[in-house]
């Protein structure tokens, strides 16, 4: 479980305000929202990562940020290994499972530099599998990778959850959040203006961004029956 | 590859002490322990200062340009070194020169961090480097310029070539400490480093905060690279080249690196100390060429080879 109550300013401009949020074990959380509404502060304020709110332990918090990129030709295996560091070792067990679940085994040694964009951020995905900790917290993991592509990170974050694990994940793809969240937190301008199963919230997100919203009676594609 | 470097630097080390002026051979006792084992043990302290330190500023600013000198620390030693030279401290008192220099790059450490402001970060801390390599170069100017005499000029400008000739065992004696300590300080900053490669978001997360990182590479690359500068001159290129000559061999991962880097700036110093020395030997040169010139010269080259690979 992870909860957090706070209101945070950031170089004096307020940001989000008088949040109270607490998400459960075995919960895919969608964090939803027009830009600047406050969804990554939300984050890495969970993440514990902003001055002045408490910190969090790195063993049970996991964190992937917005489009992380690596600064040096690190190996997949590499960057997997580095969720390793908040324990001290680099224990090859977790590190290979992370790599398996992200299907990653064929890409092991390859240069994180010198692969597609999806397969790059499956292995940033590998990397917080690695650390173990049971609250994942994810920041538009899917962001501008193909359908196929961001259908399968959702997937594996939903078996995540299934599993037991707290996850966490900023979207800006309402079908996505649809298809796979169990709760859909809408926030507008630093604030919760709907918390709910996604159907039920989904009409509020749609205000949010000024969108309407109805039924689609056409052809749209659906997670992979696997899901 | 690390016994292949540690094997490099035994052999470049037994050379150093075989070879000197008066050509190759084991001399007398007395030129062996006083001039040539503080030369060459030197030779190994500065260059593996200089090679460790590169590969912590590079790994911990995630910029492949970074080397001591880009953070105004190699300026504020050498800085350091010529006040005490100007006001004739070093005159009085031998060991005032190195001394300087420590202190110069302590208070370059220091105004690094009160410049880059409350919560340094790459960007801050290399702007403010600039900043202070600039204000340090302008002073040294300035110190060149208003030389009580001209021997003053001509010593103080041969001086800052660096080099290790005339060495003794108190230099050593007053160097090794210091840069064996931030050796020790920068070989510990491994996994903060790797932590950096994903972004200052993710290594904080993972337990290991920016800015402490930033903080002890700078004290350790005061201490190493200060001492060194201290005693033998201004030296550039080593810090900048070693981590682009080893990531080839040992892959990009930073931590992978500190080790081989200090050995290879080591092999890498005492190899351009072992041609300063052969020069007058073998060429028409009244004198040795000045250490700090001979690795700028050596690593131009290679840092044309790295750009022209690099190029897609």
């Amino acid at each position: 479980m992870i909860a957090l109550t706070a209101t945070v300013a950031l170089g004096g401009r307020p940001v989000l305000h008088d949040i109270a949020f607490t998400a459960q074990p075995g919960q895919l959380v969608a964090l939803c929202g027009p830009n600047g509404a406050g969804k990554s502060t939300l984050l890495r304020a969970l993440a514990g990562l902003l001055p002045g709110l408490p910190g969090r332990d790195p063993r049970q918090v996991a964190y992937l940020p917005q489009g992380a990129r690596c600064a040096w030709g690190l190996t997949v295996a590499e960057v997997a290994a580095l969720g390793r560091l908040p324990h001290g070792d680099a224990a090859a067990a977790p590190i290979a499972r992370a790599l398996t679940l992200c299907g990653l085994d064929s890409l092991r040694n390859a240069r994180v530099d010198r692969i597609s964009g999806g397969q790059a951020r499956r292995a940033m995905l590998a990397r917080i599998l690695a650390t173990e900790a049971p609250t994942l917290l994810l920041d538009e993991p899917t962001a501008d990778l193909d359908p196929a592509a961001a259908h399968a990170i959702m997937a594996l974050l939903r078996r995540l959850a299934q599993a037991g694990a707290t996850v966490i994940v900023v979207l800006h793809a309402l079908d996505l959040a649809r298809d796979y969240a169990d709760r859909m937190v809408v926030l507008q301008d630093g604030r919760i203006i709907a918390d709910a199963a996604p159907a039920d919230a989904l009409p509020a997100a749609a205000r949010a961004f000024g969108l309407p919203v109805g039924l689609d009676t056409q052809p749209r594609l659906l997670p992979p029956a696997a899901a | 590859m690390i016994r292949g470097l540690a094997a490099l630097v035994l052999g470049l080390t037994a050379l150093g002490l075989l070879l000197g002026a008066a050509g190759f051979g084991l001399p007398q006792s007395e030129i062996l322990w006083q001039l040539r084992l503080p030369r060459t043990v030197l030779a190994g302290l500065v260059g593996a200062g200089l090679g460790l330190s590169g590969a912590v500023l590079q790994g911990g600013l995630r910029n492949r340009l970074a080397d001591p000198g880009l953070l105004g620390i190699g300026g504020g030693a050498a800085l350091g070194a010529v006040v005490a030279f100007y006001w004739g401290l070093s005159a009085r008192f031998a060991p005032a020169l190195p001394l300087g220099g420590l202190a110069g790059a302590g208070l370059a450490c220091a105004a690094l961090f009160a410049l880059a402001g409350r919560a340094p970060s790459a960007p801050s801390l290399i702007l403010a480097g600039v900043a202070l390599s600039a204000l340090a170069s302008a002073l040294l100017a300035l110190a060149l310029a208003l030389a009580p005499n001209p021997f003053a000029l001509a010593e103080i400008t041969f001086w800052l070539m660096g080099g290790l000739q005339d060495r003794s065992l108190d230099h050593l004696a007053l160097a090794a400490p210091p840069i064996l300590l931030g050796l020790i300080l920068l070989l510990r900053l491994g996994p903060g480093l790797d932590a950096l490669a994903l972004g200052e978001d993710v290594a904080q997360s993972l337990g290991r905060p920016v800015g402490r990182t930033l903080l002890w590479a700078a004290i350790g690359s005061a201490l190493a690279v200060g001492a060194g500068t201290a005693v033998a001159g201004s030296i550039g290129f080593v810090g900048l080249v070693v981590p682009h000559l080893l990531r080839p061999q040992l892959g990009e991962r930073p931590a992978g690196l500190l080790p081989a880097a200090a050995l290879a700036g080591a092999a890498l110093l005492l190899g351009a100390d072992l041609l300063a020395r052969a020069a007058p030997l073998l060429l028409p040169l009244s004198q040795e060429p000045p250490l700090g010139v001979l690795t700028a010269l050596l690593g131009a080259p290679f840092l044309v080879r790295i750009a022209r690979q690099v190029a897609p």
